[in-house]
């Protein structure tokens, strides 16, 4: 790292990565440290993502895609399976990637840009002026340094600490933390073109378990609950190998991949003085599929076409950086993240008996289009003694 | 004190995002514990592998 930037970015992942580019792109001068060994790995993921929103940022790659999408299958509690086709699938089919490769696609983007890239290069304290954030101290091999920054973009994940070292409250609570465990297994039967969810407080209560193909015979196969449902003996990993042991008992385990995806509203507040916060470290994953790809690669895109700006007009204050934090809370994304947060609290009150009536009538019903909204409105008109279940919904939509 | 059981630990950082606190610090493999840590015990619920137990004092 040299020892100042336009812009810094602590964390490589999608959204630091787009941060990073954007800026770039616009003639920044930019950073950006990463402090595992190296960008992409360990993956923390499911790998999930809609093909539009991909194609939102950049062509599709072959190299970072590991199976197409062309349907989604929801299993209910008592086992009924309902298959969402293309023609109603919507946003919700699209790609399972690698994201090994997707992630290390995208810092190259950045770095083709013009952004330095360092790894191994962990934020160790925001520097403060005035109560403005204006860079970070960095550890790289044992040496701390200052890296000073107008504008600092906290991109570092689940984890959220550098925001919280800046005064920003960004601990998620426990009920609001989805605990999970993948296994990547091989030498299984599945389909490989559609991701199947499953349903149920036997198999993850709060949660879902996802199969989402990675071949003909692969699969990234997890399971994630709710932390409040987390316990010795009830650990999403104990329900992963309870699953495994029913439905793919000769299946072989590659790799594992843990960790947790936040399930709570986005941060109250995603600016402060000098200082713009996206993705996952805002807590802007969605709360009802956990998918936070999207909503991080488009927090980070506006996080450096607004701190550009800021910069550009000589003012890097909150007041100034609010425009990032009005721009994504008031598109379809935080629009989305708003209502989706209201289902979800709705959704994990649900007993598996409802679940079941919930996925029966979904399957009798003629979607145009596959999303969580079209769901529920279809429901509330297709089943009338759904209405009563559903009310609590109505106000949302 | 937190006790950290490394052979099980599978370093992903759920635990930091829960800590009310900010007490713990993820290094690559290795998960550290600071001084403000209070034995609430919110990131031994939230492991998904059982990794962190509150032991007591003693």
């Amino acid at each position: 790292m040299k020892p100042e930037y336009d812009l810094l970015v602590v964390g490589g992942g999608p959204g630091g990565a787009l941060a990073a580019r954007t800026a770039a792109e616009k003639g920044l001068r930019v950073g950006l440290v990463e402090k595992r060994s190296a960008i992409g790995v360990p993956v923390r993921c499911a790998e999930g993502v809609g093909r539009d929103l991909i194609e939102e940022f950049m062509e599709p790659d072959p190299a970072w895609i590991s199976a197409e999408i062309d349907r989604a299958v929801l299993v209910a509690p008592d086992g009924y399976r309902m298959t969402l086709e293309p023609s109603m699938a919507g946003s919700e089919v699209g790609y399972v990637l690698d994201r090994k490769r997707f992630d290390r696609d995208l810092v190259l983007q950045a770095a083709d840009a013009g952004a330095d890239v360092q790894v191994r290069a962990r934020a160790v304290a925001p520097i403060m002026e005035n109560g403005a954030v204006a860079g970070a101290r960095i550890e790289a091999n044992g040496a701390v340094e200052e890296v000073r920054a107008r504008v600092t973009v906290a991109a570092d994940g689940v984890e959220s600490k550098f925001a919280r070292w800046c005064g920003i409250e960004t601990a998620v609570p426990l009920a609001e933390i989805e605990t999970c465990v993948q296994y990547l297994m091989t030498g299984i039967e599945i389909d490989p073109a559609a991701t199947v969810f499953y349903l149920g407080n036997e198999v993850a209560p709060e949660g879902y378990v996802w199969v989402f193909p990675k071949g003909e015979r692969t699969a990234n196969v997890g399971v994630g609950i709710s932390g409040k449902k987390c316990r010795d003996g009830s650990r999403p990993l104990d329900y992963l190998n309870r699953f495994v042991k029913e439905h793919f008992p000769d299946g072989r385990v590659l790799e594992w991949v843990i960790g947790g995806v936040p399930v709570c509203r986005p941060l109250e507040r995603t600016v402060a003085d000098g200082l713009v916060i996206i993705g996952d470290a805002a807590r802007v994953a969605d709360p009802i599929t956990g998918g936070g790809i999207y909503n991080a690669m488009f927090t980070g895109r506006l996080a450096g076409q607004t701190a550009a700006d800021a910069i550009a007009h000589g003012d890097v204050s909150a007041n100034a950086l609010m425009a990032y934090d009005r721009g994504w809370r008031t598109s379809k994304l935080g629009k989305s993240l708003e209502r989706n947060y209201k289902i979800k609290e709705y959704f994990i009150t649900l007993s598996d008996e409802k679940l079941n009536r919930l996925v029966h009538s979904i399957s009798r019903m003629d979607l145009s289009k596959f999303s969580v909204l079209g769901i529920v409105t279809e429901l509330v008109k297709h089943d009338p003694s759904l209405l009563l279940e559903l009310r609590a919904l109505r106000n949302i939509l | 004190m937190l006790v950290i059981r490394r052979d099980v630990c599978g370093y992903c950082g759920c635990c930091v995002s829960v800590c009310p606190v900010g007490a713990l610090e993820l290094i690559d493999a290795y998960l550290s514990v600071e001084g403000d840590c209070t034995r609430c015990g919110v990131c031994a619920r939230a492991c998904p592998l059982g990794a962190l137990e509150v032991a007591d004092e003693a």
